[in-house]
C-alpha cells in the first residue's frame, strides 16, 4: 500500500458512501467505529506519513487532514439527519387524542351579585369616588332619623323594616345602604364622592322579584354647586357602562325623605323604560344632621338595586336563582372575566 | 288611589278624546307612578244592550235548572235567550250581549241551538263582562229610569276607565279625586275646576233650620287645631245611597255600606277630608277631641275591644270614648238603621296623633293614611257642608246648625329667586317661568324685589324650604329639561382614593377560593333554634340576636357563623343532584356579646356631638367578617384517569392557611375542640396569638344530620381579624449552591409535628432556607411516630461544606430531641 493521493481519495470515498448509506443510527455508530474513528483507515493513514521523503510529508498531511473533515463533516450531517428522522418518528408515536377531557380540578366562581359589585366598584373608583361599607345591624338614628325619617312619619313605615330584640336596642337591620351615606358624612369633610354598596333588609317575601335580603348600591356626592344635572349626568353615564353605550336614562318626581327634589331613574332598554332606583338631591335636614353647611354645599344621591340590575341585564326571570346557591347558577358567570 | 275617569272629569277640563295614556304619562310627569288602568270596556266589543225580562220557561227534564227567557230589548219582536241563572225575575232589567258581541277572553256570542230552543243571546254575569268575580247569578240592574235597548256598558259605568295611581307620603291632598285632578291639570296644562266652596257652604246655611246642635270642644289641642260639627236631623235613616254613588265607591275599591257611611266615605275620597258620622242621640252631653286619659277601652267600628293607652287621641264624650280620633269609629255611637239624627265631624287632627294612633293599634284606616300624610287644615269646613247637603238630599235630613272649634290658621309663606332654583336643579327658569308654575300649584305669588314672594298652598304642608320649592318649579316644566352633566370629581381631603386594603384583601380572598374551585354563595343571615343546636355553638358562637318580626317563625335568629348557611347551601346542592359541591361565602356575622347601650333620642336638627355620634357608633354591635368554604365528596375529579380524590380535613386548613399566608402574616396552627368541627380534626390558626381560622373536618353528627357526605370539611378565616402587614421590602435572591439534607426521626404520637418543625428550625440556625415533612408513618397500634424532614441550607457568601452542613443537621436533631423527645433514626 502506498500512501499517494489516490489511496486518500480512495478510503475518503469509501468513508462517505458507507455514511451515506447507514439507514439508522444503529449502523451510523456502526459505520463511525469502521470510518471515522481513531482506529478508521483514514486514521491510520497519519502513521505512513513517515515513510515518505520529509519535502512530501507537510502536502500530504495536509491532504489527508481536508480529507478526515470532509468525513467529519458528512458524518455530522448524517447523525443530524437520522436523529431528526428518529425524533419525529418517536413524537409521532406519542400522539394523544386531546379532545380527552382534563377536568381533574373542579372549577370554582363568584357569585355574579359579587362581580356586578366588583364591576360597579370600579367603575366610581376610575372616575375618583371612594367605596364605603357600613354594618348590616345597624342604629335606627343612621337608618331612619338621620335621614329624615321620623318614627312617627308614614316613610318609616313603608320601609318593612326587621327589628332587633329588645326593641329597646334601637337596632334595625338596615332598610338601605343610606346609614353608610351618613356615617361618610360624619366621618368626613366635604367635598364627599363616594359609593355604598352593601347588603340590605326588608320583609318582603322571597318571590320571582322580591327578596328579604338584597343588594343596592348607592352613590353620594356632596361638594359646593352640586346640581340636579349632575346628578343626571352621572345616572347617564353609570346606566350606559351597565347596560351599553347609548342606553340612557329619565328621571321623573318622586318622593323620598332623605332627598328633595327627589327622582325615580328609569333606564330604556330593549325598547322600554325600566324603573332602576330612587335618587334626588341629598335633603338639607340630612346634610345638617350631619353638619354639612347647607350655605355652602349641595348633594346628590342615588341609590339601585343590584338583584335588579343583575336580572335585567342577564335576563335572569327568577330571583329564587339568585338567592339559593344553586351552583349551576353562578358557575354561568365563572369570575366575571370576559 | 282608584279615580274613575268621569269624577276626575268633574274637576278637570280634559280634551274629550283624550287617550288613557295621555293620562297616564301625565300624571307620571309629575310623579305618580301608575299602578294600573283597569277598563273593563276595552275588551268588551259589539252590542250589549239593557233588556227586561218579559217572560221565563223553566226547562224541565234537564240535570240543572235553565230557563228559556223572553227579552224585551228595545226591539220590535221578543228576543228569546236560554240562561242557566235564576236570581231575577219578569220585571227585572238585565243585560244581554246579542249576537256578534265580544266579551273579554274573546267569547264571541252568536245565536245558536241549545236545549233543542234558539238563542239569540246571552244574559251576562258580571265575571262574563270582566267587571268582577261575580258568577252566582246575572247581573240585575236596579237604577231608576232604564230604556230597553239602551247600551249597557255606560248603565254599568264600564265605561268609565280607572286609573290607580301611587300617592307619595308628602303628597296627603292628592289622595282625593281633587287633589289628584289638580296635579293632572297641571302636568298636561289644562284648566282646572274647584269646588266653589263660599257658595256650598252658604247653601247649606240657608237650609238651617231652628233647633239644637250638638256642643264640641277642643280639650287637647296638641291633637287637633279645628273641627266642625254639624248636626242634622230627620233623617230618613232607610234611605237607600244613590246607585251612582255606590258605583264610584266601588269603582274606587270601598264597599258601599249605609247612605250616612257612604256619604262620609264619598266626600273623603273626593275632597281628602276624612269624616265620622255619629248617631247624635248617642252623645252625653259635648263631643270632645281629647286623649284616652283613664278610658280604658273602646269597641271600634270593626268589632275589635281595643286597650287604649292614655296617650290616644280620642273623640269622646262627657261620659265615654266614641272613636279613636281620625283611625276608625266606636261601634256604640255609629249610625245605625234607627239612626233619625246625626253629629257629623270633620276635624284637622295632628298627624302624629293619629299615625300614633294608627300604629299602637296596628290599624291603617282610609282616614289614618290621609291625617298621617297630612289633610289641608282648610277643608274640614267646606267637606262637612258638602256631606251635610248630600244628607239633606239623600235622607231627607233637616239641618240644625254647627258647633266648631276653629285655630286661625298660620298663613305661611317664602320668598325665593328663580336663580337659587336655576342653581339647584342645574338649568336656567326664568322669572316668568317661577312665577307660572308656582301659581299653577296654588300658591299665592308676588314679587318682593329682585326675589317672589310666595304664599303657600294650605294644602300643601310639604312646602318649608327653596328645595321643596324648586322640585315645584322642576316637575311643572318637567324633569327632561334638566341636562345631563358629569361633575368633576375631587380627591377627598384625606387624600384616599382606590379600593382600601380590606376592599382588596376580601377581592383577594373570594378570587383565589373561586380559581382554587370553590363558588360563591350568598345565603340568607337567619338561622332556626334547631340550627344553632344541631351545630352544638357554645361561647361566644352561642349568642344570637333575635329578629322581632322574622319572615319566618323558624328563622328568628341572625348567624353567628358561617357554616350553617353553607353546610345547608352544599346539602341543597346535593339534593339538586351535584356529586360533589365545594361552596364559600364572604359575609358579616352577628354575635350578641358586648352589652347594648342604645344611643337614646338624639336631635337630627344639627350634628350630634363628637360624644353622642360616639354613643350611636357604640350602640351599634361590632359584626366580624368572615370567609368560610365547605367541600363535601370530591376536591379532584373522577374521570377516565382514574378515581378522584375525596376531601379531606387537610384541605380545609390549606384553603385557610393560603389565604392567610395571602395577607403576610406568620401564623401558627394548633389541634383545638371546637363546633362545629370533629373534636379531632379541627385547626385553630393563630397571629399574634389571636385566633384568625379554624379549619377541618365537620363533626360526623353535623354532616350525617344535614344529609352530607362523612368526611365534608369546612374552614372560616376571620376577614377583619388579619393585621394588615407593612409593604413588603424585598430580600436579594441568593444564588449560592443549596444544601439538602434529610433528617428522619421518631416521636410520641402527642407531640405535633409543627412542634417538631420549630424545634428543627430553632436548631438548624439561620442557614435553614427551608424545612419540609416529605413523610411521615405510624405502625398500627404503635404510640411512636416517624417523620422525615428535608432541610435546605444556603449561605449567601460561600459554598457550604459537608462538614458544615452535617453539623448544622446535627444541631437541629438536637434540639428536636431536647424539645420534643424526637429519636433520631438516621
Amino acid at each position: 500500500m502506498s500512501l499517494d493521493n489516490a489511496e486518500v481519495d480512495r478510503i475518503k470515498s469509501e468513508a462517505l458512501a458507507a455514511i451515506a448509506s447507514a439507514a439508522s443510527l444503529d449502523q451510523l455508530r456502526e459505520v463511525r467505529i469502521a470510518h471515522v474513528g481513531d482506529r478508521s483507515p483514514i486514521a491510520r493513514l497519519n502513521q505512513g506519513l513517515g515513510q515518505l521523503p520529509v519535502e512530501e510529508r507537510a502536502a500530504m498531511g495536509k491532504v489527508i487532514g481536508t480529507a478526515r473533515a470532509n468525513i467529519n463533516q458528512a458524518f455530522d450531517d448524517r447523525e443530524k439527519t437520522l436523529t431528526a428522522e428518529r425524533d419525529s418518528k418517536v413524537l409521532i408515536e406519542e400522539r394523544v387524542d386531546v379532545t380527552l377531557p382534563t377536568n381533574r380540578n373542579p372549577r370554582g366562581a363568584l357569585h355574579p351579585l359579587t362581580i356586578l359589585s366588583h364591576e360597579i366598584s370600579d367603575l366610581f373608583v376610575g372616575m375618583g369616588y371612594t367605596v364605603q361599607e357600613g354594618p348590616e345591624l345597624e342604629a335606627s338614628w343612621l337608618n331612619f332619623d338621620a335621614l329624615n325619617i321620623p318614627a312617627d312619619h308614614p316613610a318609616r313605615t313603608m320601609q318593612d323594616t326587621f327589628f332587633i330584640e329588645p326593641l329597646s336596642s334601637g337596632l334595625v337591620m338596615r332598610t338601605h345602604t343610606s346609614p353608610v351615606q351618613i356615617r361618610t358624612m360624619l366621618e368626613h369633610e366635604p367635598p364627599i364622592y363616594v359609593i355604598c354598596p352593601g347588603r340590605t333588609y326588608r320583609a318582603d317575601e322571597l318571590d320571582a322579584t322580591h327578596t328579604p335580603v338584597f343588594n343596592q348600591v348607592e352613590g353620594l356626592v356632596i361638594d359646593k354647586g352640586i346640581t340636579m344635572a349632575h346628578l343626571k349626568g352621572t345616572l347617564d353615564h353609570f346606566a350606559s357602562q351597565m347596560f351599553g353605550p347609548g342606553v340612557t336614562t329619565r328621571i321623573r318626581p318622586s318622593f323620598f325623605p332623605f332627598t328633595e327634589p327627589s327622582a325615580e331613574v328609569d333606564f330604556f332598554y330593549n325598547g322600554r323604560w325600566i324603573e332602576w332606583g330612587g335618587c334626588g338631591m341629598v335633603n338639607r335636614r340630612v346634610l345638617q344632621a350631619c353638619g354639612v353647611d347647607t350655605d355652602v354645599y349641595t348633594g346628590f344621591a342615588f341609590g339601585m338595586g343590584l338583584e335588579r340590575t343583575l336580572m335585567v341585564r342577564h335576563g335572569i326571570s327568577d330571583m329564587h336563582d339568585i338567592v339559593e346557591g344553586d351552583v349551576r347558577f353562578s358557575k354561568q358567570f365563572g369570575t366575571g372575566t370576559r | 288611589m282608584k279615580i274613575p275617569l268621569s269624577w276626575l272629569r268633574e274637576f278637570v277640563v280634559l280634551p274629550k278624546n283624550i287617550s288613557i295614556d295621555a293620562i297616564v304619562a301625565g300624571f307620571v310627569k309629575v310623579g305618580f307612578e301608575v299602578e294600573g288602568v283597569e277598563n273593563p270596556a276595552a275588551s268588551i266589543r259589539g252590542p250589549l244592550v239593557v233588556g227586561r225580562v218579559e217572560s221565563i220557561e223553566e226547562l224541565t227534564g234537564l240535570k240543572k235548572p235553565i230557563r228559556y227567557v223572553g227579552l224585551n230589548c228595545g226591539e220590535k219582536q221578543t228576543r228569546y235567550v236560554i240562561c242557566g241563572a235564576s236570581n231575577f225575575s219578569i220585571g227585572d232589567y238585565v243585560v244581554i250581549a246579542l249576537p256578534g258581541a265580544v266579551l273579554p277572553g274573546n267569547f264571541a256570542i252568536s245565536a245558536r241551538e241549545t236545549y233543542g230552543k234558539t238563542s239569540n243571546g246571552m244574559i251576562c254575569s258580571a265575571r262574563e263582562l270582566g267587571l268582577g268575580d261575580d258568577h252566582n247569578g246575572i247581573i240585575v240592574l236596579n237604577e231608576k229610569n232604564l230604556k230597553v235597548g239602551s247600551p249597557a256598558l255606560a248603565v254599568l259605568g264600564a265605561d268609565d276607565p280607572i286609573i290607580d295611581i301611587a300617592v307619595n307620603p308628602d303628597r296627603g291632598y292628592a289622595m282625593s279625586i281633587r287633589g289628584a285632578a289638580r296635579e293632572l291639570a297641571m302636568a298636561l296644562g289644562v284648566p282646572f275646576k274647584d269646588v266653589n266652596a263660599k257658595s256650598l257652604i252658604s247653601n247649606l246655611e240657608k237650609k238651617k233650620k231652628r233647633g239644637k246642635s250638638v256642643p264640641v270642644m277642643i280639650t287637647d289641642k296638641t291633637g287637633a287645631d279645628r273641627i266642625y260639627l254639624r248636626s242634622l236631623t230627620n233623617v230618613n235613616p232607610l234611605s237607600p245611597t244613590p246607585a251612582w254613588m255606590s258605583r264610584r265607591l266601588t269603582q274606587a275599591g270601598m264597599r258601599p255600606i249605609s247612605l250616612a257611611v257612604d256619604i262620609t266615605n264619598y266626600v273623603m275620597l273626593e275632597l281628602g277630608q276624612p269624616l265620622h258620622a255619629f248617631d247624635a242621640a248617642k252623645i252625653a252631653g259635648t263631643l270632645r277631641v281629647q286623649r284616652a286619659g283613664k278610658f280604658k277601652d273602646l269597641v271600634t267600628l270593626d268589632n275589635q275591644k281595643r286597650k287604649l293607652s292614655s296617650d290616644d287621641l280620642l273623640i269622646a264624650d262627657d261620659k265615654k270614648p266614641l272613636a279613636l280620633a281620625g283611625t276608625m269609629g266606636g261601634l256604640d255611637s255609629e249610625v245605625t238603621e234607627f239612626t233619625v239624627s246625626i253629629a257629623l265631624e270633620a276635624a284637622h287632627f295632628d298627624s302624629v296623633s293619629i299615625a300614633r294612633n294608627s300604629r299602637r293599634h296596628i290599624l291603617s284606616s282610609e282616614a289614618s293614611r290621609r291625617f298621617e300624610r297630612g289633610v289641608d287644615p282648610e277643608l274640614a269646613e267646606l267637606a262637612s257642608a258638602r256631606a251635610a247637603l248630600l244628607l239633606i238630599e239623600n235622607a231627607g235630613a233637616t239641618y240644625v246648625g254647627t258647633s266648631s272649634k276653629i285655630t286661625p290658621l298660620k298663613k305661611r309663606s317664602m320668598t325665593v329667586s328663580a336663580v337659587e332654583i336655576s342653581e339647584l336643579i342645574g338649568t336656567v327658569y326664568s322669572d316668568k317661568e317661577v312665577q307660572k308654575a308656582l301659581t299653577a300649584i296654588g300658591c299665592a305669588v308676588r314679587k318682593s324685589g329682585k326675589k317672589w314672594f310666595v304664599g303657600l298652598p294650605s294644602w300643601r304642608p310639604d312646602l318649608n324650604d327653596l328645595p321643596d320649592i324648586a322640585e315645584e318649579v322642576a316637575r311643572y316644566f318637567g324633569y327632561d329639561r334638566i341636562p345631563s352633566v358629569l361633575p368633576e370629581v375631587k380627591i377627598s381631603k384625606n387624600g384616599r382614593s382606590g379600593l382600601t386594603a380590606l376592599q382588596q384583601r376580601k377581592r383577594a380572598f373570594a378570587l383565589k377560593l373561586a380559581h382554587r374551585g370553590l363558588v360563591e354563595v350568598h345565603n340568607y343571615p337567619f338561622v332556626s333554634e334547631e340550627q344553632m343546636k344541631l351545630f352544638g355553638f357554645t361561647g361566644d358562637r352561642a349568642k344570637t340576636f333575635k329578629i322581632a318580626n322574622p319572615m319566618s317563625d323558624e328563622f328568628p335568629y341572625l348567624r353567628t357563623h358561617l357554616t350553617p348557611g353553607l353546610l345547608s347551601a352544599a346539602a341543597r346542592n346535593l339534593a339538586r343532584g351535584e356529586k360533589s359541591v365545594a361552596l364559600f361565602e364572604l359575609g358579616s356575622i352577628f354575635r350578641d356579646i358586648s352589652k347594648l347601650n342604645p344611643a337614646g333620642e338624639i336631635s337630627t336638627s344639627k350634628r350630634p356631638t363628637p360624644a353622642q355620634i360616639k354613643k350611636i357608633y357604640d350602640s351599634v354591635p361590632k359584626q366580624a367578617l368572615h370567609i368560610g368554604g365547605v367541600i363535601a365528596g370530591e376536591i379532584s375529579n373522577s374521570g377516565w384517569w382514574g378515581k378522584g380524590r375525596s376531601a379531606e380535613w387537610s384541605d380545609a386548613v390549606d384553603l385557610a392557611a393560603e389565604l392567610i399566608a395571602e395577607t403576610g402574616n406568620a401564623f401558627t396552627i394548633s389541634n383545638v375542640e371546637l363546633a362545629p368541627w370533629h373534636p379531632g380534626r379541627c385547626a385553630e390558626f393563630r397571629v399574634n396569638n389571636q385566633p384568625v381560622a379554624h379549619a377541618g373536618e365537620i363533626h360526623p353528627r353535623v354532616s350525617a344530620a344535614l344529609g352530607l357526605p362523612e368526611r365534608t370539611v369546612a374552614f372560616v378565616v376571620i376577614i377583619d381579624a388579619l393585621p394588615f402587614t407593612s409593604s413588603i421590602q424585598a430580600t436579594p435572591v441568593n444564588t449560592m449552591p443549596a444544601a439538602i439534607q434529610d433528617i428522619s426521626l421518631f416521636v410520641d404520637e402527642k407531640v405535633s409535628a409543627a412542634e417538631v418543625e420549630s424545634a428543627l428550625i430553632v436548631g438548624a440556625g439561620e442557614l435553614l432556607e427551608s424545612i419540609h415533612l416529605f413523610d411521615r408513618f405510624q405502625k398500627p397500634g404503635e404510640s411512636q411516630v416517624s417523620l422525615a424532614f428535608s432541610l435546605i441550607f444556603r449561605a449567601s457568601d460561600r459554598t457550604l461544606t459537608s462538614d458544615e452542613v452535617s453539623e448544622l443537621r446535627a444541631a437541629a436533631g438536637a434540639e428536636a430531641t431536647k424539645r420534643c423527645g424526637a429519636v433520631i433514626r438516621s
